[in-house]
């Protein structure tokens, strides 16, 4: 373990105790008291008094924090408002469809966009590139939610191969969930893999107007041996930078296609939390979001410094 | 067809012509340029940037852009060169032709040891294992004067200096012990005290290893002390070659005479002004018919911009493009006492 990567170790701590003091903060000054709402509008003030006392919401900020924080790192996230069932419990099911999907449709999106950007920057200003580059415009300029809808009319009600929406689960083995999370997590790629695939592809493109890419040529090798063994890890940085952020995103930022499909994601359990004043639900979902991210963004830390010797060096 | 290495030169240029297309449209970066080079001879080029003599090196090499345009000949050993498929340039690249950047710092790559881009050239073109290309290349990297080079075979290059960088990258230059070396501004980006080291290590290599070198630089003190010969370009063209010795005593073209004068000299008058040639280099895209010189040249005449003029023999192997020998060599000698 070099001291790089316990450096990071140590910000990766410091940026989740700021985060759970903000997300804290801010949803405990947002207006509405969960039991109001919980016990409705024309409930007895005394009521809510009750429920406000049984919910623990009457003590001193600093201790609500504080026994937040020691549930979390004892696993006990408290029950739902609404629910009245562990928090833990209802985050848990969700992660077994979000997780999955974002991780196929991550997979599907570096497949498309690495083969795209890197075959375009190859055939810079060639007929391909062209077309390529089009077609990640268009890409681009697609709704996914839309998309989506194409794609289930095609494979669901046309070839009638995949189903338009659910979640089979991984009762029955792992084959019917993925097949069942297919179609979204195409829909969620192809939007990312027409970002990522430009991003690919100015990153390799600059690295081959570099000097060591002539050197290498000078040395006698070709054009595709210089772009495999000499360009393709310098181009790498950026393209992980994007794709640490897509990552982050599939995690949470998936609420449209969640719906377009009938998937308890992660990202409905969100939306449905908030609109309930859910709010216990709510810290500790956007917790996990946070965690999630700079986790993500240490990951993406750490392998800049595989892919890249100077990066160790430089932070000692 | 076989050729006698005794009399066929290694290397013989026949009016390269080189068109580039430019963001300001196809610029003749290099005509009319010939000149040949016999084994184990030196050769500098020098010019201002711009004048064509990186092109013309990246030409003998195959590496310009496939946008550009090349025409007339390179012959090595007697086969040509211009045309040749890249497959089978790569073949000579780094093998027979070899070439040193100017810039140290950013010629080598960042993600790879060092020790792995020595030993590339070796096993691409010698087909080494592994091993064995990496004995070789602690042995080229010793060759060149890196410290430790046995220890330090696994490092990056960040962790080098730019002069050791520039040693790292002959070592690379020099794997297959190639027949000709082309050394493109290689001192220009290392401290003056580095410059005189890798200079003769360079010098050293050529001489031990029978290598012809091609020397580019803008800096004639440079020129004067590792060449054999010389070719001074200006606006794409050759203005004047020959012998350094000759070419430095008796300069003839009107440009290289301005040259000579505008370098810096130690032991001037404090407050004496850097003589400089007056106007501006001439845009490639836009070149005039006549001697590219013609407008900023002091004994200018109308026939000068009628059209290229040709190479005149000044003395033995010295060539001068200029039509205007009778007064500028004459000149020159007032010039010099000047």
């Amino acid at each position: 373990m070099s001291v790089f990567v316990l450096r990071r170790l140590l910000t990766l701590l410091a940026t989740l105790i700021g985060a759970s003091l903000i997300i804290f903060l801010v949803l405990d000054a947002l207006p509405g008291n969960a039991a109001q709402m919980l016990m409705g509008a024309d409930a007895s003030p005394d009521a809510v008094r009750a429920l406000t006392v049984k919910l623990g919401l009457d003590q001193p900020l600093a201790i609500r924090y504080l026994q937040w924080i020691k549930g979390l790192l004892s696993g006990d996230l408290g029950n739902s408002y609404v629910y009245g069932t562990p928090v833990a419990g209802l985050i848990a099911e969700r992660l077994v469809l979000t997780i999955p999907l974002a991780i196929m449709s991550m997979l599907i999106t570096v497949v498309l966009a690495l083969s795209a950007g890197i075959y375009t920057a190859a055939n810079h200003n060639k007929l391909g590139d062209v077309g390529v580059m089009s077609l990640t415009q268009v890409g681009l300029a697609l709704p996914n939610f839309w998309f989506a809808i194409l794609l289930i009319l095609l494979f669901s009600v046309r070839l009638q191969w995949l189903s338009a929406g659910g979640f089979a689960g991984w009762d029955d083995g792992a084959w019917p969930g993925i097949k069942s999370l297919l179609l979204p997590a195409i829909s969620l790629a192809v939007v990312q893999a027409a970002i990522l695939a430009r991003v690919t592809r100015s990153a390799v493109l600059e690295v081959l107007r570099e000097d060591f890419v002539r050197t290498a040529r000078a040395k006698g090798l070709g054009k595709r041996e210089v772009l495999w063994s000499h360009v393709l890890r310098n181009a790498m940085i950026p393209v992980m930078t994007v794709m640490g952020l897509q990552f982050a995103n599939l995690l949470a930022g998936t609420i449209v296609i969640e719906n377009v499909f009938y998937l308890p994601g992660l990202g409905r359990l969100i939306f449905q939390s908030i609109a309930n004043r859910d709010l216990i639900v709510v810290r500790n979902c956007v917790m996990l979001l946070a965690a999630m991210v700079v986790i993500v963004n240490f990951v993406v830390d750490v392998l800049y410094a595989f892919i890249d010797p100077r990066i160790k060096v430089h932070d000692l | 067809m076989m050729s006698n290495p005794a009399t066929t030169p290694l290397i013989e240029v026949e009016n390269l012509a080189v068109r580039l297309n430019t963001s300001r449209g196809p610029a003749q970066a290099v005509r009319g340029v010939s000149f040949s080079l016999k084994r184990g001879e030196t050769l500098g080029l020098v010019g201002e940037s711009g004048c064509g003599k990186s092109v013309t090196a990246l030409s003998l090499m195959g590496l310009l852009p496939d946008s550009a345009v090349v025409s007339g000949s390179i012959r090595l050993d007697g086969s040509e060169l211009v045309g040749l498929s890249d497959a089978d340039y790569c073949r000579l690249r780094g093998n027979r032709i070899s070439m040193i950047f100017q810039e140290p710092m950013t010629a080598l790559n960042p993600m790879h040891t060092i020790g792995h881009q020595v030993a590339e050239p070796l096993r691409r073109h010698k087909k080494y294992a592994a091993a064995q290309a990496r004995k070789e290349a602690i042995a080229l990297l010793d060759r060149v004067g890196l410290p430790d080079a046995a220890k330090r075979i696994d490092a990056y290059p960040h962790q080098f200096s730019g002069g050791q960088r520039q040693r790292i990258t002959i070592a690379m230059a020099l794997a297959c012990e190639p027949d000709l070396l082309i050394a493109d501004e290689p001192t220009t980006a290392l401290d003056v005290t580095i410059q005189g080291q890798i200079l003769d290590l360079i010098a050293d290599l050529v001489e031990e290893r029978g290598m012809s070198m091609i020397l580019i630089s803008h800096d004639l003190g440079v020129i004067a002390e590792n060449v054999q010969r010389m070719m001074v370009m200006y606006g794409g063209t050759v203005v004047e070659s020959g012998p350094t010795d000759e070419v430095f005593r008796r300069m003839g073209h009107p440009y290289t005479q301005g040259l000579f004068r505008a370098r810096p000299r130690l032991g001037a008058r404090k407050g004496t002004r850097l003589k400089t040639i007056s106007g501006t280099v001439p845009e490639l895209a836009d070149l005039p018919a006549g001697c590219a010189f013609g407008d900023r040249c002091p004994l200018v005449e109308d026939r000068c911009r009628a059209a290229l003029p040709p190479m005149i023999e000044v003395g033995p192997g010295h060539d001068v493009r200029c039509l205007r020998t009778d007064v500028s060599m004459a000149d020159h000698v007032g010039a010099l006492s000047a």
